[in-house]
């Protein structure tokens, strides 16, 4: 990479961050500092606003740097996960967004807590939801990473290193000072600009391809050097049967665990009305449905136009595939529309990962403060106020972020998704729904969803060849893998429910009818919502 | 912590709900009361004369004061069940599930038949149809569209069958609520 894209793609996103760093401080500059203001932005978006935020904060860099280079290097393989990544809005459209706003506050463990005894309750949900939040953190970070790589041609460590120490910087300044009111218009300006990026990349793919989807999709195919097969399912999960389990397992985790994850539900909290949640989730629908589908042309795109090898060879997992497009669809290298496009999607890809990262960290501290800290501090204490808690927790869950964020540079970042949603859906979602709809559903059936679903989830993982016992493995010294999957989702979360339901039927409290009957009617009516 | 019936839901903030002691009696730890729960769940029904914390306040403005007796709570927490047996709220709550329950049935069986049969049967799927389209490209983007046809279908059916009826429930229950906590002045 020459010097010019550098210094555009610098100047460029240093105009995003001055343009996001202004958004936060006009936006805090009259703000009254309660929590309802940090954690739900006053409630008062509108839905189109708060459509174009989820998919702002939905859209992250996985899909638009991971998936893409999926697609370029293993065809229609990249293509399921997409699937995935869509689907699942159904399960929040039908049965989360509009009794969540209802029943809930701010966080995951409001609508549990309200049925149920709240200090487990909350301890529980509150470490899960932090659980989902770091890892799906890690995977921005990684992808910040390899993105700089990249942009500044040497994959120099330090480099690396600093860049994601920065963007865990910046996020916890937005976080911190401008609260979920600033890190939405920094989701909206984001979703626009993605959205803009990604509608010019492919406009100016089919226009290589005069329109013609056909040919498109042929040359991919032929360059790929597999023929018809790559545009089949059976590339990367096709080899033996535990690769197919391991594309199962994600298949669930994709499509449940969207649900679960706490910067998509606290999203919900900013608008006024459950109804107004319904529709702002039918904008987020047709926003990444649409951006997927173009992702999928960018996708066997790079394949036609690049060749799997290119792609590869800047970066074995594939990362970098949508900006090496951009500088072929542009001109090439060293040409002026090359140099401009390049310059443009490496802007918009890191925009993308401070917009995603922030709304993570903002869930996440709100987690830590309105859920653990609250039920966890010490009695007598010095009370402090649940919004200076939630600052200090954002800046520790930066912190977090970065160190695991340097551990984890190698890993594709699409793969490290899979593992947040897997934890989501199993720790989360069967919580969530027992909740919502499940009349004897007790406290010790909670604590048990949550813990049951969690456990087997992060244990599954240890011990899979993620982290141990391969060549690509976190640490290939040492050798702990028992379980041949790389994803936990296909035993975990069917263990989510089961703890569940067991830890319900075991125990000698009698369900609240009352308090059941209190969540059932909030939560299809509004009656007293937040 | 605090065990009051009246609470709005999920409205028991750490912070705010920890223990206001509003008319004189100690606050009483958080475990112990929750066991207290746990053993008996009308026992604190009727002795929480603590009342509503803060955020009840904060979270329903148009709540005067919600500084209520016991009596006054589990009269508003019979509120609840009263509107749950409603034939209105059961009407509202059959419409809801008859559109979901099937939904996502549908919805998801035709999501993991789809993967199933992508990981297990890929020669079916490579099966061409027309020029480079197989039938995995055909199912793939039917998983689209099916998506985009049922959020469409499911917010039509909430708008015309579930919001007028949901939002008349919602202002009843409330009327009904502000009645019994006797805020109603």
């Amino acid at each position: 990479m020459t010097e010019e894209h550098q210094t555009l793609a610098l100047l460029l996103f240093s105009a995003f961050v001055a343009v996001t760093l202004g958004i936060t401080t006009w936006v805090s500059r009259n703000r009254r500092g309660s929590a309802e203001e940090f954690y739900a932005g006053g409630r008062l978006f509108s839905p189109m606003e708060n459509g174009f935020a989820i998919a702002g904060d939905y859209m992250s860099a996985a899909s638009f740097l991971g998936v893409t280079g999926l697609i370029a290097l293993f065809g229609y393989d990249g293509l399921l996960y997409v699937v995935g990544f869509l689907v699942a809005w159904l399960v929040v459209l039908f049965l989360v967004a509009e009794l969540v706003r209802n029943c809930g506050r701010f966080t995951l463990a409001d609508v549990v807590a309200a049925r149920m005894r709240e200090r487990p309750v909350r301890i529980a949900a509150g470490t899960s939801s932090v659980t989902v939040s770091v890892l799906y953190l890690v995977a921005q970070m990684v992808g910040a990473g390899s993105l700089v790589a990249l942009l500044l041609g040497g994959t120099s460590d330090a480099a690396r290193a600093w860049t994601v120490i920065g963007v865990g910087a910046l996020m916890v300044i937005y976080v911190s000072l401008g609260g979920m009111r600033a890190t939405t218009w920094i989701q909206i300006v984001k979703a626009v600009l993605l959205l803009g990026g990604t509608i010019a990349l492919t406009a100016l793919v089919l226009m290589r391809f005069h329109g013609d989807l056909n040919r498109l999709l042929l040359t991919a195919a032929e360059r790929s050097g597999h023929g018809a097969a790559f545009l089949a399912p059976g590339l990367k999960y096709g080899e033996d049967w535990t690769a197919r389990f391991d594309f199962i397992s994600l298949g669930l985790a994709l499509v449940l665990g969207t649900a679960g994850l706490p910067h998509i539900l606290s999203r919900f909290y900013t608008v006024p009305t459950a109804r107004a949640a319904r529709r702002s989730v039918v904008w987020a629908v047709g926003l990444i449905g649409g951006f997927y589908l173009m992702t999928i042309v960018l996708g066997f795109g790079a394949a036609a136009i690049l060749g799997p090898d290119t792609v590869r060879a800047s970066n074995a997992a594939g990362n970098t595939a949508v900006p090496l497009l951009a500088l072929d669809l542009g001109g090439g290298a060293g040409s002026t529309g090359g140099t401009v496009l390049f310059a443009i999607v490496a802007a918009v890809a890191f925009a993308t990962i401070l917009a995603v990262v922030a709304g993570i960290t903002l869930a996440s501290s709100a987690s830590v403060a309105h859920d653990l800290y609250a039920s966890l501090r010490r009695r007598g204490g010095k009370p402090r106020s649940e919004v200076t808690v939630a600052r200090i927790a954002a800046v520790g869950v930066g912190a977090v972020a970065i160190a695991l964020g340097l551990l984890a540079r190698d890993l594709n970042v699409a793969f490290l998704v899979g593992l947040a949603f897997a934890v989501a859906a199993s720790a989360n979602l069967p919580v969530l729904l027992y909740s919502l709809f499940w009349r004897g559903f007790t406290t010790r059936g909670a604590v048990w969803a949550v813990y049951g679903g969690l456990a087997p989830a992060v244990v599954l993982v240890v011990l899979s060849p993620v982290v141990s016992g391969s060549p690509d493995s976190l640490f290939p010294g040492i050798d702990l893998q028992l379980f041949p999957l790389q994803n936990p989702g296909l035993v975990s979360i069917p263990l989510g429910f089961l703890a569940g339901w067991l830890g319900t039927v075991t125990s000698a409290e009698v369900p609240d009818e009352v308090k059941h009957a209190e969540t059932e009617v909030r939560s299809l009516t509004g009656a007293g919502a937040a | 912590m605090q065990p009051s019936k009246g609470r709005p839901c999920g409205g028991g903030a750490g912070q705010e709900s920890r223990v206001e002691p509003l008319d004189g009696h100690e606050p009483v730890p958080a475990e112990e009361a929750g066991q207290l729960r746990y053993d008996d769940p009308w026992y604190d029904a009727l002795a929480s004369g603590w009342g509503e914390s803060s955020d009840e306040a904060q979270a329903q403005p148009v709540v005067p004061s919600a500084r209520t007796e016991g009596d006054a709570e589990a009269a508003a927490a019979d509120v609840y069940l009263e509107v749950q047996r409603s034939a209105a709220f059961q009407e509202v709550r059959q419409r809801y599930r008859k559109f979901v329950v099937p939904a996502s049935v549908a919805f998801f069986t035709w999501y993991v038949g789809y993967v199933v049969t992508a990981t297990t049967a890929p020669e079916l799927m490579a099966r061409p149809v027309a020029g480079a389209v197989n039938v995995a490209m055909v199912a793939g983007l039917g998983q689209f569209l099916s998506t985009f046809l049922l959020t469409w279908a499911y917010a039509r059916h909430a708008r015309l069958r579930r919001d007028r009826a949901a939002l008349e429930l919602r202002w009843d229950t409330q009327e009904l609520t502000r009645g019994v906590s006797g805020g109603a002045s």
